[in-house]
């Protein structure tokens, strides 16, 4: 399987998860640029961190009419698998593929630490015997306050969407939401950075599971 | 074919064709005297755009006029022509300096400071500092990997303070984290001498192959001349000059001469420059547009070259209508870059840019002769020789007097101070650590993005930064960065007090598992003209080249900004030094944090009774005052060597230097492990009846000296090693699980470590909450 790594103008987490990708767990992958309108041959398809058109009116707001993000809208709805962290996260939200939207961090300001997320028991796939009960994470964004209306909060939580909490919440998220799954499961986004938590001299290898629960999603992608 | 001193046709904006009165020359920072060399130079006088074209080359920022004779006196290469480390690139040669790392790799680095921009305006003044610097980097075809940072400000107590220092964190954050470069450390320092001047010192480091290195020349007659970014706008105009003068109550209408900047911007312009320099032979030389933008980069480029240069103005992308020459010339808009480019493959540097939608306009080319054309419409405004205007500045050897308040501060004695009781000797550690200067700086380093690029190793708030580089075929390199400089000890004395900085960051990379690789130094002083100043400066720089030289580390560049000072007030000499290590084997990275109860305190280089220009004596007496502590760089040296050979024999489980607090302000840092708070019993008794003062003992900060935390079963073999080294060595007590920390000396001494690391840990956050 070939995994595709989105890069927009801004991206600055890109060669992260190529690193993490295919350095780390040796999966094939490779930088795709955001004018590129077709995503054929790629099985999983990564939306790296980063500021997007310099995060300019609203994170991710630009980076939603770059020509990929229409391949990138059959390709999930195809039921490819997608994964958006951080900025990626904010161009799935605003692109639709993901409910609800990300706003300024409630301190006002810039967050880089490491987060310990507790792991909702969400799927097969995404599940606290899969990747631990709780893992320690590195967070590094100042607009990660996840809001959404009462009602999608409450479809999100009835439908076992959320994948992980923030244990400590640094930013207001909403029911401390750190990341998220579309309902039919092939769509995730999340703030914290799994590709930061790969090697043994990083802040944990907790990524590595996430990662992997990810990749599995295209073994069974129709 | 026109020569230099021939009369140029009027300027087609009547407003520029004003006579050049004495006045104007003034307002352009130009003595009278430099006005004449200006017109024996050229042969004739000068035009409105060109004063100001002499007035921004000749500015301190950019031709070191009063620092040069000092500079030249760092080694700016390896005393020894086979040790490994060669400088490949010397300082002032380039933008920044070049320095091998083995493997055909090397890296690239330098601290440059935007002082005067971040007091008048903090956030984009920082911002711009930190974008300045790593399109210095960048230009020389490396990939930039780290950023860190020296800052300055005034008392926390003061309003003008933390809007200065919440404003310059917040620019560096915002430009650092955009563009996506790990801030990975610095240091921070609070002082009332830097109030309403605070220092903005920022660092970047980068990471090439040898085949990578660029120069800034212009080579090749008949080559193109491309301006690559965004357009120019007004802004920033001289902001050269404004950086060389002193700061004023009207420097605040200065606002214009503080440039914005885009980190957004900047990110495309790394990523298309770093694509267009990989291209085989398409780029001939390149420069960044920084201080005194198009002119600087302009008659630098033809300077190094040998050539001359013609541009047409009209072909630079402009932002605003009615620009005139002198604005276009003198504009420092952000994010720009000069690049000469192999005539014929014009076609390949523009769709490189147009991948990444940026401006590319061929805007002159590489011409016969040495002068530095520039028209307007057709016809010249300019015409000045490049390679004079660029090099041949004038030079000052400006006079030194050593102030009186020196002498008085020497002759100071402890034995004038009552000594201290039981309870003063336990409170004076709670007050150090949440001292701001001292307390963890984590409220800031949380802002900066300091993982991103993913090969951060040890995150800021240690001795030293470590990050990982990724070099081709898996290769890696671990790179150490440190940075010093205590202003109260280069007050007293200047040339101690630059000799501390550099032992000081040595022991930082030691502590690390590094040895020192090469320096770079911001000198931060006072009004040059003041022979007190100018007295400061010089001693500080005798202390470094004599450090550099007796470390062997060259210095592959470095800035220098001075007239930090204005009617009320003047800043403290401040060197601030930067060392970038390497540490051989990643098994060999070490922290300051102690890893287990049981481990045994070793304190490394004696307990000289020194109290002078302490923190001890700043937080519990109000004095700034004592003879500087007395520095050994042969016996730093040695030190240093020693720590690293019990890292690398596996004997370390964490290393910390003394500094500011002393010998009990260090333990407690290392008892503030990640997750867990230990505690320790030390036993000084032996020590306190040789130290004569027990606030010396405790507190004073003598040189040379580090605490190693040991495992009980290497503590023979660390103690060995370190006589044999001819180095002072004593267990002074052993970890433990609980958090209290006692200490016998005299009475017993008792602390709850985890209240210490309360007031360490949170004092800046609550200061900066309100």
């Amino acid at each position: 399987m070939r995994v595709a790594i989105l890069q927009f103008p801004g991206s600055n987490c890109d060669t992260d998860a190529l690193h993490a990708v295919r350095d780390v767990l040796g999966v094939e992958a490779q930088l795709v640029w955001h004018k590129e309108s077709c995503l054929c041959g790629y099985g999983a398809v990564v939306l790296p961190g980063g500021f997007s058109y310099g995060d300019y009116l609203r994170c991710g707001a630009i980076a939603r009419f770059s020509p990929v993000m229409a391949a990138l809208k059959d390709f999930a709805e195809a039921g490819g698998p997608v994964i958006g962290i951080c900025n990626g996260f904010q161009i799935l939200c605003e692109a639709g593929l993901l409910p609800g939207a990300l706003v300024r961090n409630t301190c006002l300001e810039f967050r880089c630490q490491t987060s310990e997320l507790i792991v909702e028991d969400s799927n097969e796939h995404f599940n606290p015997v899969k990747l631990g009960e709780r893992v320690r994470i590195p967070i590094a964004h100042g607009e990660g306050n996840y809001r959404i209306d009462e009602a999608g909060l409450a479809k999100l939580e009835a439908n076992k969407q959320v994948l992980f909490r923030y244990a400590d919440n640094p930013n207001g998220s909403l029911n401390d939401i750190a990341g998220i799954r579309s309902e039919r499961g092939n769509v995730i986004g999340m703030m914290p950075h799994p590709e930061r938590a790969v090697e043994p001299f990083m802040p944990s290898t907790d990524g590595l599971p996430i990662l992997r629960a990810f990749l599995e999603l295209a073994a069974v992608a129709p | 074919m026109s020569t230099v001193s021939e009369p140029l046709p009027p300027n087609p904006d009547p407003l520029l064709n004003v006579p050049i009165t004495p006045e104007l020359v003034e307002k352009h920072g130009l003595t009278a005297k430099e006005y004449e060399l200006i017109q024996e130079i050229i042969g004739r006088e000068p035009n409105l755009t060109e004063l100001g074209i002499f007035s921004v080359m000749w500015s301190e920022h950019c031709s070191y006029k009063n620092s040069r004779p000092l500079l030249k006196t760092f080694p700016t290469q390896k005393a020894d022509a086979k040790s490994p480390n060669q400088v490949l690139i010397k300082a002032g040669e380039e933008n920044a300096g070049v320095i091998d790392i083995g493997e055909g790799w090397a890296i690239c680095f330098k601290i440059e400071s935007h002082n005067h921009p971040s007091a008048v305006e903090p956030f984009e003044g920082a911002a711009t500092g930190v974008g300045g610097i790593i399109r210095d980097i960048f230009t020389m075809g490396a990939r930039p990997v780290l950023l860190t940072n020296s800052l300055r400000f005034g008392d926390l107590s003061s309003a003008q303070s933390k809007r200065l220092f919440r404003g310059v964190v917040h620019g560096i954050s915002h430009y650092g984290n955009c563009i996506g470069i790990p801030n990975v450390g610095g240091d921070v320092y609070f002082d009332e001498c830097y109030e309403g001047n605070p220092l903005v010192n920022a660092l970047c480091l980068g990471v090439l192959r040898h085949d990578q290195i660029k120069r800034g020349a212009a080579t090749g007659v008949g080559n193109p001349v491309y301006y690559v970014g965004p357009a120019t706008g007004r802004d920033g105009l001289g902001g050269a000059s404004f950086a060389s003068r002193e700061l004023s109550e009207e420097s605040a209408a200065d606002r214009p001469a503080v440039q914005k900047g885009d980190p957004f911007m900047e990110k495309l312009l790394i990523e298309a420059c770093l694509e267009m320099m990989a291209v085989d032979g398409l780029v001939v030389g390149i420069q960044d547009m920084g201080a005194a933008g198009l002119t600087c980069s302009t008659c630098e480029t033809a300077g190094r070259g040998g050539s001359g240069i013609e541009i047409e103005l009209d072909k630079v992308p402009q932002r605003e209508t009615g620009m005139n020459s002198y604005e276009i010339m003198l504009s420092e808009s952000q994010e720009r870059m000069l690049v000469i480019v192999q005539k014929g493959r014009e076609k390949e540097l523009e769709a490189i840019f147009e991948k990444w939608d940026l401006h590319a306009v061929e805007i002159g080319t590489v011409t016969e002769g040495e002068d530095m054309v520039v028209n307007q419409h057709g016809k010249p405004v300019v015409r000045l020789p490049a390679a004079k205007l660029a090099d041949e500045a004038p030079v000052y050897v400006r006079e030194a007097k050593e102030p009186a308040y020196m002498a008085e501060c020497r002759a100071w004695k402890a034995s004038s101070l009552p000594a201290p009781d039981k309870a003063i000797l336990e409170s004076a550690l709670g007050k150090l650590l949440s001292h701001p200067t001292i307390a963890s700086k984590r409220w800031v380093y949380t802002q900066y993005d300091h993982m991103v690029m993913t090969g951060t190793v040890v995150e800021p708030g240690s001795d030293a930064a470590v990050v990982r580089l990724r070099l081709d075929e898996g290769k890696e390199r671990y790179i150490a960065m440190a940075n010093d400089c205590n202003n109260r000890f280069c007050w007293l004395d200047p040339y101690a007090g630059a000799r501390i900085a550099m032992a000081e960051c040595l022991r930082n990379l030691a502590c690390s598992g590094a040895r020192g690789l090469a320096m770079t130094n911001n000198l931060n002083f006072g009004n040059p003209n003041k022979p007190e100043s100018f007295y400061m400066l010089k001693e500080a720089v005798r202390g470094l080249a004599e450090a550099c030289r007796t470390f062997d580390l060259p210095v592959v560049g470095g800035n220098v900004s001075l007239y930090n000072e204005n009617v009320n007030l003047k800043i403290d000499p401040t060197p601030v030094v930067s060392l970038a290590g390497i540490i051989d084997d990643p098994a060999h990275v070490t922290t300051q944090t102690v890893k287990g109860a049981g481990e045994h305190l070793i304190l490394l280089g004696g307990c000289p009774h020194e109290l002078g220009g302490s923190y001890y004596l700043k937080v519990m007496h109000g004095l700034k005052t004592g003879a500087v502590p007395a520095v050994d760089l042969d016996a730093e040296q040695r030190l240093c060597a020693c720590i690293l050979s019990q890292i690398a024999a596996g004997r370390v489980k964490a290393a910390h230097d003394l500094s500011e607090g002393g010998l009990l302000t260090a333990v407690a840092e290392m008892l503030f492990a990640p997750g867990k708070t230990y505690g320790a019993k030390l036993d000084l008794a032996g020590m306190a009846d040789k130290a004569g003062r027990l606030d010396a003992l405790l507190y004073g900060e003598s040189q040379g000296r580090v605490l190693l935390a040991i495992s009980q079963n290497k503590v023979e073999a660390v103690l060995d090693a370190a006589t044999d080294a001819g180095i002072h060595a004593v267990v002074i007590g052993e970890v433990q699980d609980e958090p209290t920390l006692t200490c016998k000396a005299g009475d017993t001494l008792t602390w709850d470590v985890a209240a210490l690391r309360e007031g360490w840990e949170t004092t800046i956050e609550k200061i900066m909450a309100h």
